[in-house]
């Protein structure tokens, strides 16, 4: 599980030395914060849980469990496995008292939310990285955090392909974001091809040894079949043009999705193979909880969190933290 | 995983419609179910909860237990409480009769707002009147940019002073401005904002004691999980907003969102944003979405839209060409043009009766946008003589045609060989022969 930027992006060989490591005291303050937030929430999982805990173990606990998890949009299947356990344990006599019940189900969330490799493959030169959500889900926000974090940290060199070309001013705010992070920027036209841009950028990133091409990509409901397809093109383009690429596809979720959030990941996997989720918008009162249940039915790990708007506020997840976080503690 | 809260509820229902006799393990049965698929489409659990006591309570008394077919009362009775839950009937801006309304955007990040804004202002624009909008979003990058581009391509005027300046100093001097140009509406867009971002929730307050707008619609995401009741109650609290605009209901989410905020807040849903063009942006229709969560279909919409793109003159040109057999490619291209400007195939789909339960069938199989897209290019790369005749297709026009239209040697195949058959239907149709069963079935 990477928990630090350093072991969150899998470099490779001939990595610039990182310029900068986290102190474990930031990482624990982001977190403070990421609980805070949380935590706001007004029927807060953990008054269910403390009123459900608190005395004996019977059928009204578990069922109230159920409801505080659905509460938190972590849905019914992945909510029914998760009690379900807990129950058949608790019942084995395995779990004595509402703390073992407690940090029991914090594993079992935890175990969850993590189906296997939460690392960005970053090894290739250049490494591309195809960004894809539905509207709105904070793709170009993702990216500029992303390439920030990269250029001014890790010292690697970035070029953003702005293969957004639909949405009106997309180009216009991605490059402000290639201003900040101080990184390179391919652009087309608005209404161009977008896979024109995704090439141009691979080309442009060996032209000048760049370590790192992100490619936005317009945001699309994933019901929109036509426009699906196209963003496959831009895959295939991405594929043709540099072989094993793209290297990662990230698709944002907006932590304030409900179950549809399933639904889009499934639909955009099934397109381009997506490789982890960034959750994105985790400092309102929204719980997330559809991130566990893309990461338990889906398989997709959840690579990085999005708790605010400024650069520091992305971050890469912790299922274990994130599992506390979402009990409210 | 998937299932439709409609194929949900339906199967539940058709199990106690198909017994006659209602008990009251029944009744709770039917409304474990119900509430499992409410909660499954994002409704909030506290509003799931209150429904089907709700439902529960109507279905014991007034003698549905002992009525002649007490399977349709349950669905009818849901169907009339979904619709309650969704607001009544649908209402109006409250347009002010002489100079400029003030409409107040406001929502989260990424909500639609800006989208969502200039849609209004066309919307509102083809009802007769002459919006203008106003750039008060100054914290996202290029939001200025975004709605000048929208305005553009709605056709109305944007009011923008750049980034520098105080939202409300922006909104008061773009409402001065709309007074001495005589626009009668100003739609002001504004930065989207966490519920619980006091200095950001605030500053919309500001916005709004100067302004003092008309109507105040929160812009909400129909994908919204359990959280759009804490949003929709937090900016109630402080704009007290008079109506929602529900955004990217053209996808797949089932919008229990739109019906918590209701039953939450009060506040009713006004406008529904469907699609990706600028058009597209609906009068939202209480009775019929409540209609369409339960599968019974969206008849009046569907009749709607079938009105809003078909041509009397062209339909009749159609019957004749049937009856005399001159059915050609170039009518079925025609034909096939027609329905799909009525939308995407699965929205069509949803809105009939019956057919939520059929549409997953028809989605795996060959109905999806793609294999409609291959078609019509494979027409468009025939020439109009092989468009009228397609039996006069062979060896190396058949060649063209697939490469032409990027397709395979056997797609094209396939087409024309489907067409015959069609062809040869119709001929029994207009000869007066009812086909068979198996022949009208047969897909391929």
């Amino acid at each position: 599980m990477a928990t630090t930027w350093q072991e969150v992006f899998e470099l490779g060989d001939g990595a610039p030395a990182p310029t900068d490591t986290p102190e474990p005291e930031e990482r624990r303050g982001v977190f403070r914060r990421l609980r805070a937030n949380l935590s706001k929430s007004r029927s807060a999982l953990a008054d269910e849980l403390t009123a459900s805990l608190g005395d004996t173990l019977d059928a009204e606990t578990w069922e109230r469990l159920e409801e505080a998890l659905i509460l938190a949009d972590v849905g019914a299947r992945t909510t029914a496995e998760v009690v379900g356990r807990l129950e058949g344990e608790a019942e084995g006599g395995r779990l004595e008292g509402p703390d073992a019940v407690r940090g029991r189900l914090i594993e079992l969330l935890a175990e969850a939310a993590d189906p296997g490799d939460g690392r960005i493959d970053l090894r290739q030169r250049p490494a591309v990285v195809m960004v894809v959500g539905v509207n709105g889900s904070g793709k170009t926000t993702t990216i500029g955090k992303v390439a920030w974090h990269l250029q001014r940290e890790l010292g690697l060199s970035v070029v953003l392909a702005a293969a957004d070309t639909y949405r009106a001013a997309a180009i216009e705010q991605l490059e402000a974001w290639a201003d900040r992070a101080g990184c390179e920027i391919v652009k087309g036209t608005p209404g161009g091809d977008p896979g024109a841009v995704a090439f141009d950028a691979i080309a442009a990133a060996e032209a000048r040894g760049a370590d790192v091409v992100i490619a936005d990509t317009a945001g699309r409901l994933h019901t929109h079949g036509n426009l699906m397809q196209e963003l496959e093109k831009v895959r295939r383009v991405i594929a043709k043009r540099l072989e094993g690429a793209p290297h990662e596809t990230l698709i944002t979720i907006d932590s304030t999705t409900g179950q549809n959030g399933l639904r889009q990941a499934q639909a955009f996997s099934d397109a381009v193979e997506v490789t982890g989720v960034v959750l994105t918008k985790l400092d309102g009162t929204a719980k997330g909880g559809i991130a566990l249940a893309i990461a338990s039915e889906l398989g997709i790990p959840v690579k990085l969190i999005g708790v605010g708007e400024t650069l520091e506020d992305l971050r890469p997840f912790d299922s274990r933290e994130f599992a506390v976080a979402l009990l409210g503690d | 995983m998937f299932d439709q809260l409609s194929d949900r509820l339906q199967s539940t229902l058709s199990e106690v419609r198909s017994r006659g006799k209602l008990s009251e393990a029944d009744v709770d049965k039917a409304m474990r179910e119900i509430r499992l698929a409410l909660l499954e489409a994002d409704v909030n659990f506290k509003v799931v909860k209150s429904f089907t006591a709700e439902v529960k309570e109507r279905c014991l008394g007034a003698g549905v237990l002992e009525s002649l077919d007490p399977g349709q009362q349950v669905v009818k009775i849901v169907n009339e409480e979904l619709a309650k839950l969704m607001g009544g009937a649908a209402r109006d801006l409250a347009l002010a009769s002489s100079g400029t309304t003030v409409i107040l955007m406001a929502g989260l990040q990424g909500s639609g707002k800006t989208t969502a804004c200039a849609k209004l202002a066309k919307h509102l624009a083809k009802d007769g009147r002459s919006p203008a909008l106003a750039a008060c979003d100054t914290q996202r990058p290029a939001a200025v940019d975004q709605l000048v581009t929208v305005g553009r391509q709605a056709g109305v005027p944007v009011y923008q002073k750049g980034t520098d300046p105080d939202p409300v100093e922006i909104a008061e001097w773009a409402l001065n401005r709309a007074r001495a140009e005589d626009r009668d509406v100003l739609i002001v867009d504004t930065a989207g904002r966490l519920h619980i971002d006091e200095e950001l929730m605030d500053e919309l307050a500001r916005v709004k004691k100067r302004i003092k707008p008309h109507d105040v619609l929160l812009v909400l995401d129909s994908m919204t999980g359990q959280d759009a009741v804490n949003v929709a109650d937090e900016f109630a609290e402080r704009t007290d907003f008079d109506g929602v605009v529900l955004t990217k209901l053209d996808g797949d989410a089932r919008g229990g969102a739109a019906l918590s905020v209701k039953a939450v807040t009060g506040k009713p849903v006004m406008y529904a944003s469907t699609g990706e063009r600028i058009e597209e942006l609906e009068r939202f229709q209480p009775e019929r979405m409540a209609s369409r969560i339960l599968g019974m279909g969206d008849v009046m919409s569907l009749i709607e839209k079938a009105e809003e793109v078909s041509d009397q003159e062209q339909a009749e040109e159609l019957e004749r060409k049937i009856r005399k057999q001159q059915f050609t490619l170039e009518d079925f291209l025609k034909q096939m043009r027609q329905v799909r400007r009525m939308g995407p195939l699965n929205n069509l789909l949803g809105m009939m009766p019956g057919m939520g339960g059929a549409m997953k069938q028809l989605k795996d199989a060959d109905m999806d946008e793609g294999e409609l897209d291959r078609l019509e290019a494979i027409i468009l790369s025939m020439t109009p003589g092989e468009r009228a005749r397609p039996e006069i297709i062979k060896g190396s026009r058949r060649k063209r045609i697939a490469q032409g239209s990027g397709t395979s040697i056997q797609s094209v195949n396939q087409l024309v060989k489907q067409f015959g058959q069609m062809q040869k239907l119709m001929k029994q149709l207009a000869e007066g022969r009812m086909p068979s069963p198996e022949q009208l079935l047969r897909r391929r």
